[in-house]
């Protein structure tokens, strides 16, 4: 599903490599976590699956597509089958639960009628019923997480990216959010977060792929956060 | 493409935006008002000159009894010989096409036409006061140098007087007229396409939380800038569409009275009007749409 050869990436007016020589391989329906330190380059990996960065050198294959040969407007066509989830929910304040789910269909053209009948199912599906009418700002952190991982998912994605999704939310609430992605990944789709959560890598028992200064330098199927090598 | 979805982000754009899309209208509606103006003075023009094409003549003044011209001071006014010598002068030219004399009565005759608003000024002037002259047509407009030469010697003449000159005049300061509505209209134009650029700057920051949620669920680039594009055609109409009112205005207003002081018909057509209402719509348009286009490949990335 995600396969990465050899990548390297620098970006402009820096020295040391953001990623040094990473080869992974995702495959479908797996559940990855991404650990290490600030800047080991978990965010890079991230921006690259989606290209919106290049690699300098190496080369990425997602969901089938070499990026590479990917021309520019085919982009928001990969981006469609790739859900996202990030630290600050980044959900649009004027609009109300089932309209942050629905702008995201809205925007890539999908009729109404399939509109209707999908939002309500996967605000349920994160566990938000009721609340489809509430605003962003009448509901917890935990809660417009949900918001947003139901927007990620809305579109059936084959694979969901999530960048530290419990950064902002206490570890009680985490562990919720954590349900939703595992509910997620259960229905077949691949998801790698990048996390710091030492206590939620623990709990998962999933595959964890560290990076330190842009290298892998662990890759554990049913590994734990902090586990010596 | 869901065009309910794109009309109310327009909207929604327009309204917060209001004052920038305000200053947009207005700078488009003047640079194109005063564009469309400058093609009304060209049109008004080539309705003038047409009519005079095959009018222009060349007035040839003879001196009359104690005439105060240079030319005839001190002796008294064309003899009978004289007039005949420059008739047959003028009909044996070859760019000639016809000579008409024209006595003193028959000046006074059009003079009193042509003044009977100012009856004032008619009392004043007697019909000795007018010179008997001649009208000569030419078959070639440039060949006025040549009777000037046989004309303007000869004893008895007083003035050789070329129409054309006194209308090119008149035309030159409509060119100039014109020349200034169409630089104005330039500047305008610029201020409008630096308005746009400022204006989408704007509209992109406001909008950025959507555009990046657009861009990572993969929204196509059309859909993406389509509603800061149709804000900046919808600003640009609208502008187009009021200086097609003011060309209308002025067509009234302004064209319409130099009929007053013209015998012939040289009112400008509705027809010129709606046709140059018509450029100023779609060049506002095309301004507005073109600039936002560039100003929003700089500011939205995609």
């Amino acid at each position: 599903m995600i396969h990465f050869d050899n990548v390297t990436k620098v970006y402009a007016n820096q020295n040391r490599p953001a990623l040094d020589h990473v080869s992974v391989d995702v495959d479908k329906g797996e559940f990855v976590f991404l650990v290490g330190p600030s800047g080991s380059g978990k965010s890079t990996f991230l921006r690259l699956i989606l290209k919106e960065e290049r690699p300098n050198n190496g080369q990425i294959h997602v969901a089938g597509k070499d990026l590479a040969r990917l021309s520019n407007w085919k982009i928001p066509h990969l981006r469609r089958r790739i859900g996202c989830v990030f630290q600050d929910f980044r959900l649009l304040p004027n609009k109300n639960v089932y309209e942050n789910v629905a702008f995201a269909l809205e925007v890539i053209g999908k009729p109404n009628r399939f509109i209707r009948k999908v939002v309500p199912e996967v605000v349920e599906l994160v566990g938000l019923e009721g609340k489809a009418h509430r605003m962003p700002d009448e509901l917890s952190g935990g809660e417009q997480q949900r918001v947003a991982m139901a927007r990620a998912f809305v579109n059936r994605p084959m694979i969901l990216l999530a960048d530290e999704p419990t950064g902002n939310i206490d570890p009680a609430t985490s562990i919720g959010i954590m349900k939703v992605l595992d509910r997620i990944n259960r229905t077949g789709t691949t998801v790698v977060m990048a996390t710091h959560d030492a206590a939620i890598v623990d709990s998962m028992r999933k595959r964890v792929v560290e990076l330190e200064d842009g290298k892998i330098v662990r890759d554990q199927s049913r590994g734990v956060y902090g586990q010596a090598y | 493409m869901r065009t309910n979805f794109i009309f109310s982000e327009v909207w929604i754009g327009l309204r917060r935006n209001l004052t920038m899309t305000i200053a947009v209208i207005v700078t488009a509606a003047i640079g194109m008002a005063l564009f469309g103006t400058g093609l009304l003075i060209r049109n008004q023009v080539s309705n003038m000159k047409g009519y005079w094409a095959d009018k222009i003549s060349i007035s040839i003044y003879l001196c009359k009894k104690n005439d105060a011209m240079p030319r005839c001071k001190g002796r008294g006014a064309a003899s009978e010989q004289e007039r005949n010598d420059l008739k047959a002068a003028l009909e044996k030219m070859p760019q000639v096409e016809e000579v008409k004399h024209e006595t003193s009565d028959q000046a006074y005759a059009l003079f009193k036409e042509q003044f009977k608003n100012s009856p004032t000024f008619v009392e004043m002037t007697k019909p000795e006061d007018l010179p008997e002259s001649f009208r000569v047509k030419l078959r070639d407009q440039k060949d006025f140098k040549a009777v000037q030469e046989v004309a303007a010697g000869r004893p008895g003449v007083s003035s050789v007087q070329n129409q054309e000159d006194v209308l090119n005049t008149f035309f030159e300061l409509l060119g100039k007229l014109q020349g200034s509505a169409i630089a104005i209209a330039i500047i305008q134009g610029l201020a409008a396409i630096l308005l746009i650029g400022n204006t989408m700057r704007l509209a992109a920051y406001n909008r950025r939380r959507e555009t990046g949620i657009m861009r990572l669920v993969g929204a196509s680039n059309l859909y993406i800038q389509m509603p800061f594009l149709l804000e900046g055609v919808l600003a640009g109409l609208a502008g187009g569409l009021i200086a097609a009112v003011m060309l209308v205005i002025a067509k009234i207003t302004v064209f319409d009275q130099l009929q007053n002081y013209f015998a012939f018909a040289v009112r400008l057509s509705w027809g010129a009007v709606a046709w140059n209402a018509v450029l100023a719509i779609v060049l506002g348009v095309l301004i507005c749409a073109v600039a936002s286009f560039v100003t929003l490949r700089r500011y939205l990335r995609v």
